[in-house]
């Protein structure tokens, strides 16, 4: 049987379709991806819940009944930039995906802010904390969500330098993020006239922080700042109270943790720890009912991070902006030049704005983690004993040295 | 000068670890001629053991039981695991062994990490050894001197029972001519059982003793058996008291290194592991094989 005349028929038909629905009606199919650690020391504090986080949105988007098709995947970056950037140009290229999440940690986040650019799609990162994303590396494709290093400095570091806590030992991890919290911490120690009399910068993922730690004890700095995250954040806390670091009068400040790590650790180990988020699921009754529904829906019942509860906002608006436009361009800068346009709000982060920088701009909290009388419950961590104006909380655009921004 | 002994000190802490570790893998190997790769999963699941003795609903058993409890528990399973799939690979070529305790590794540390997550769970000092005491050039956590004195016991009772014992002995020599030891009356394959066994229960016992240093985590024997492995191929693969000495002194230089260019602090195991290799490969103890 001849089957030509049946195949040319199918294409015909093909190329027909496809000449009229670019001009019948937009494109409403989005292919949104989650790239994470699934696996490593940080998944915890995104990994699997930043997926659920992401289908969530998609859920309450409700954009399935109004006719669009929203796909969802995600994969484990293993914090290696390397697989990080091959993943992204393999999702870009073959899987079609418009918009990347999550995509925590600062090494991995530099590597896919450059494909992400390079070939115009859209990076909303929730994870990373590095501040120059939206600095020297700022990219018009790319918005940086939730918190970053400046943020973080200039909260924790402020309060502590003003609560008499003016010389600094700094606990360093030796990578991208790492050296940029340091940086960032540092500048402001000395900025409000403190000082900074030593640092030293252990590998990514250490099990065994004694010798750093006795360092930092043998400077007698009364601030230790620990520019980590995660396993290491913890690990460095509990080893911390063994050496008798903070009965020798020498304060801990965590300039990064998560409530995942203050879970983990234990408030008889936290207890007293200030740090800043811009996010937790007590803050009012929108963080509540979110965490509520999310912490169910999660194997271990955890409560939502403040990178997951991020990837929940940065898709809400995402999805609010592809509406505003009718439909999906596929084209990454414009979305993002839209997406700075509009105002966010959503019951997470509640309203807020994205600078010309890609800078996500909210209120930041400093959080006290509560005595283990004080806590009622599991997941009952933080007092709430500062905040920080929106407009305050990040750098100012006067110091900026993103490009993006006209001076 | 100060610093430096509290360098040494720690690093000490950190070989003893080390130590118990690669004897376990030693022994393993020495006897069984398995490269045990499952041997960081089975020291994360003593700190896991340990932790659920403690904190379950039925009774809460504490510390000091967990020390044997827990290292027999683990034992058993790992008796199991030679019992249903080690044996069959006897004679075999040693990558069959490795490849499937690397699995066995992966599967144990997966099924664990997707019920407890990835950061870990408390588990406290108990309070017999808390505080610290202070020495003048460091302040030592009590906790720490203990987990040095009892490994470097452990290692040399294990030494003692392998290289000096008649038990030892016929353990040795089921390696050597197995056919010849069971023409004896002796129940060769019951013996291997029971040598991974202690083997495995090294390393749940290194668990139990690092759970209230480090968070009991999943993963927290995958960032360690690595090491591990350098170290045994450095002591000498197979050589008990090699791996001994091995781990302490590697634990020290490590320590060392923390100290004067910490950012190599993760690599200079395996520096040391390719020099090594390069100038003696049967390792600084080991003999032609």
């Amino acid at each position: 049987m001849n089957t030509r005349p049946i195949a040319s028929f199918l294409l015909g038909t093909a190329l027909a379709l496809a000449a009229t629905s670019g001009a019948m009606a937009q494109d409403k199919t989005i292919k949104v991806g989650v790239l994470t650690d699934n696996s490593g020391l940080y998944a915890d504090l995104g990994g699997p819940g930043s997926t659920l986080a992401a289908q969530m949105a998609i859920e309450d988007s409700g954009l399935a009944a109004k006719g669009w098709k929203v796909d969802l995947i995600s994969a484990d970056h293993q914090n290696k930039p390397d697989i990080g950037t091959a993943i992204a140009r393999q999702w870009i290229d073959v899987e079609k995906i418009d918009v990347f999440m999550d995509v925590l940690n600062s090494g991995v986040a530099l590597a896919v802010n450059n494909v992400v650019r390079e070939k115009n799609a859209i990076l909303i990162d929730t994870g990373a904390a590095t501040s120059d994303l939206t600095n020297a590396q700022c990219s018009p494709n790319t918005i940086h969500w939730v918190y970053d290093t400046y943020m973080l400095a200039n909260s924790t570091g402020q309060a502590l330098v003003k609560a008499g806590g003016d010389t600094w030992y700094f606990l360093t991890a030796d990578y991208a993020f790492g050296h940029a919290l340091e940086r960032d911490t540092a500048a402001v120690v000395v900025k409000s006239g403190g000082k900074v009399i030593g640092s030293v910068k252990h590998p990514l993922n250490t099990a065994d922080f004694s010798s750093f730690l006795l360092q930092a004890q043998a400077s007698k700095a009364k601030i230790i700042g620990m520019a980590n995250a995660g396993g290491d954040t913890t690990n460095t806390i509990k080893q911390a109270a063994e050496f008798g670091i903070v009965a020798g009068g020498q304060k801990l400040a965590g300039l990064l943790l998560f409530i995942t790590d203050v879970h983990a650790l234990g408030l008889k180990v936290a207890q007293g720890l200030n740090f800043t988020e811009t996010f937790y699921w007590n803050l009012n009754d929108g963080t509540r009912a979110f965490s509520k529904r999310f912490s169910e829906r999660m194997k271990n019942k955890a409560m939502p991070s403040m990178v997951q509860a991020g990837v929940y906002s940065g898709l809400i608006h995402y999805f609010k902006t592809l509406e505003a436009l009718g439909g999906n361009p596929h084209d990454g800068a414009k979305v993002v030049a839209k997406m700075k346009e509009m105002p966010t709000d959503d019951p997470l982060f509640g309203q807020g704005t994205i600078r010309a920088d890609g800078r996500k701009l909210h209120p930041a909290y400093l959080f006290e983690v509560k005595k283990p009388e004080e806590s009622k419950g599991p997941w009952d961590y933080y007092k709430l004993i500062g905040t920080t104006a929106a407009d305050q909380a990040f750098r100012p655009l006067s110091e900026s040295a993103c490009p993006l921004v006209k001076k | 000068m100060q610093a430096l002994y509290a360098q040494l000190l720690v690093g000490l802490i950190n070989g003893s670890f080390y130590a118990l570790l690669s004897l376990g893998l030693a022994v393993i190997f020495g006897m069984l001629n398995i490269i045990n790769f499952a041997h960081g999963a089975l020291y994360m699941m003593g700190a896991f053991v340990a932790y659920f003795l403690l904190n379950n609903d039925y009774l809460s058993i504490g510390y000091w039981p967990a020390l044997i409890v827990a290292p027999i528990v683990v034992g058993i399973f790992g008796m199991i695991l030679e019992r249903t799939m080690l044996q069959w690979l006897t004679g075999l070529d040693h990558l069959y062994g490795l490849l499937l305790t690397f699995g066995i590794a992966l599967i144990v540390q997966g099924v664990f990490q997707n019920y407890f997550g990835s950061s870990g769970l408390p588990y406290a000092i108990p309070d017999q050894l808390k505080g610290g005491m202070n020495l003048g050039f460091m302040f030592l956590p009590v906790y720490r001197g203990w987990v040095v004195v009892f490994s470097l016991i452990v290692c040399i009772a294990t030494w003692f029972l392998i290289e000096k014992t008649r038990l030892g002995a016929y353990l040795r020599a089921a390696t050597e001519n197995p056919t010849l030891v069971r023409a004896f009356g002796i129940n060769v394959p019951r013996m291997i059982t029971l040598t991974y066994g202690l083997g495995v229960g090294l390393a749940a016992l290194a668990g139990v003793l690092s759970a209230p240093i480090n968070q009991v985590r999943p993963l927290m024997g995958a960032d360690l058996i690595i090491v591990v492995f350098a170290v045994v191929v450095i002591g000498g693969m197979g050589s008990i008291m090699g791996s001994i000495i091995t781990g302490f002194a590697l634990g020290v230089i490590e320590g060392l290194t923390k100290y004067f260019y910490p950012e190599a602090s993760n690599t200079v195991v395996f520096v040391l592991m390719v020099l090594v290799l390069l100038v003696k490969p049967t390792g600084l103890t080991g003999r032609a094989a």
